[in-house]
């Protein structure tokens, strides 16, 4: 029991971290119809932000909490600002070009990786964490990380604040809209731009956040970090629906569970191909995912 | 003789759109005059929602769309609109996943949007302020597109085949409506239900295969039935 335990709050904190990275990567989609494989690279300014900030800036700081904590923001900010240039520079000379974005994308993935290799080596990175997080609180016999806590309460955090903004503010109005139909939205003489680059933005500052995350999870950050988790958010969006922010925390939990409990009961590494198995079984039974009925009316 | 004298308020001159390899409008110029209705009429597949997108700049176009002296094909759709150009699409197009009141809300424009006239011309839609678009009938679905329409004080409406679809008592609702509309704004109306036509629109323009053919008084053009018949091979009474 005390395994099961253990498994499903870890699946937990990793469906965490995938939600996170999958929020942006569904917005993006969803009102842009841009399949953003540059995603991981918002994943790794986030952690490598947080990494760099908290040696060489915030080293002075004598609390590591109030380090992790100050490092992290900058993360976060980095993430957002480097998402909003990203679509600026690069995504907005190329709508309705979508093999130009994807090749854009791809290319800035690759070269991103390449690039953090090239300054700072392939050796993995640590910053410091508050040792509450590197601690285990027992729970039916369960030695559960702490930091598994941060991640739940860091998305569920997310999800709240992310479902608010989208349904009381004018800009969610706007891009709930878009995500339906933003032909129309331009011809009520809304800037939709403005929307997309805001977009970008908020899924930036999402997976940078999951950079931290992960950086707190796996105890290191590394080049190809990100990318790997990309792969499993971007399964996430396909099974939660495009567009989506519930359906992509539904997906990111059966996910992550999915892969926790099949590596542990059947046999380590077999969850991922569980999963590819899922979404392909998801496709067949709904194919635009669990939500597909809010976003069925796409244009 | 007083829709001959008005004001030319939406000018539309050599209007060229290609849709893929096809050459959809050829050269379309016609004129809109202040205040009332004019029809843009043609059979099926001619160019008429092509038209209205084009001065929106929905798609692609060369040539020129003034509205009075101000030259809109230089600039984005969204900045068209906000020249307090209104539009009513085709199908209707309203937000299925959003309340009747986010509809409208994403809709303002103006300071003080007028919800008064709104729920005066369409009380069944304050009543369902909290209902999602989407499960609303194809007649109330159509008062809720023309409502975002007239949240704002607009200039010209470009209002796309508002009865398509719709049952006969509805047609008559939605014809009233338009009237009432007309006596606000100038409407640039495309329809195909000539009896809706007959009612409200003062001038006629006819395009055909994405020219202009015909340019007259609409009473004028409906009351020639063999001419309605070349043009846009239906009686005129249809």
């Amino acid at each position: 029991m005390s395994t099961f335990i253990l498994l499903t709050i870890t699946g937990f904190g990793l469906g965490a971290m995938y939600f996170l990275i999958a929020s942006g990567l569904s917005l993006i989609y969803g009102l842009m119809g841009v399949l953003n494989f540059a995603h991981g690279a918002f994943i790794s300014v986030g952690s490598y932000g947080t990494w760099w900030f908290s040696a060489h800036v915030f080293d002075g700081v004598h609390s590591i909490l109030l380090r992790w904590l100050l490092s992290s923001l900058v993360g976060l900010g980095l993430g957002g600002l480097f998402a909003g240039l990203v679509e600026l520079v690069l995504i907005r000379p190329l709508y309705t070009r979508h093999m130009e974005q994807v090749l854009v994308t791809v290319g800035l993935s690759i070269a991103f990786v390449a690039l953090l290799q090239g300054v700072w080596g392939t050796d993995p990175k640590t910053f410091a964490v508050p040792p509450w997080l590197h601690e285990t609180t027992t729970i039916a016999g369960a030695h559960i990380p702490n930091d598994r806590w941060l991640e739940i309460a860091t998305a569920a955090v997310v999800l709240c604040l992310l479902q608010l903004f989208l349904r009381r503010t004018r800009y969610g109005l706007i891009i709930r809209a878009g995500v339906e139909n933003r032909t129309m939205v331009q011809a009520l003489g809304i800037d939709v731009r403005k929307a997309f680059t805001l977009v970008f933005a908020i899924g930036g500052i999402a997976a940078a956040i999951a950079g931290v995350l992960s950086g707190v999870y796996f105890n290191v950050v590394a080049p190809d970090q990100g990318t790997s988790l990309l792969i499993f958010a971007f399964i996430v969006v396909v099974i939660g629906g495009l567009g989506s922010i519930g359906g992509s925390a539904a997906a990111a939990l059966v996910v992550a569970l999915t892969q926790q409990y099949t590596n542990y009961y059947a046999s380590s590494g077999v969850g991922d191909m569980v999963v590819v198995l899922l979404l392909g079984l998801v496709l067949l039974a709904r194919p635009r995912g669990l939500a597909g009925a809010i976003v069925g009316a796409r244009a | 003789m007083t829709a001959v004298a008005a004001r030319t308020l939406l000018s539309v001159r050599d209007l060229h759109v290609f849709l893929g390899q096809s050459h959809v409008l050829q050269g379309v110029s016609f004129d809109v005059p202040e205040g009332g209705v004019t029809a843009l009429l043609g059979r099926n597949g001619v160019g008429k929602t092509t038209t209205l997108r084009a001065v929106l700049g929905l798609v692609g176009r060369k040539g020129s769309v003034r509205l009075a002296d101000e030259e809109l094909t230089s600039l984005p759709t969204h900045r068209i609109v906000r020249r307090s150009v209104g539009y009513v699409p085709e199908d209707r197009e309203v937000f299925t996943g959003l309340t009747v009141a986010e509809n409208l809300r994403l809709a303002e424009r103006d300071a003080e949007p007028r919800y008064d006239l709104v729920y005066d011309l369409f009380p069944d839609l304050e009543g369902r302020r909290t209902q999602r678009a989407g499960t609303l009938s194809g007649g109330q679905q159509q008062m809720l597109a023309i409502a975002r329409a007239l949240l704002n004080d607009n200039r010209v409406l470009l209002v796309d085949e508002p009865t398509k679809g719709l049952a006969p008592a509805l047609v008559a609702e939605v014809a009233r409506v338009l009237e009432r509309l007309a006596e606000l704004t100038t409407v640039l109306l495309v329809e195909q239900n000539l009896g809706v036509v007959r009612r409200i629109a003062r001038r006629a323009i006819v395009l055909d295969q994405g020219r202009v053919v015909h340019t007259s008084d609409a009473k004028e053009l409906l009351e020639r039935p063999e001419l309605v018949r070349r043009l846009l091979s239906v009686g005129a009474h249809a």
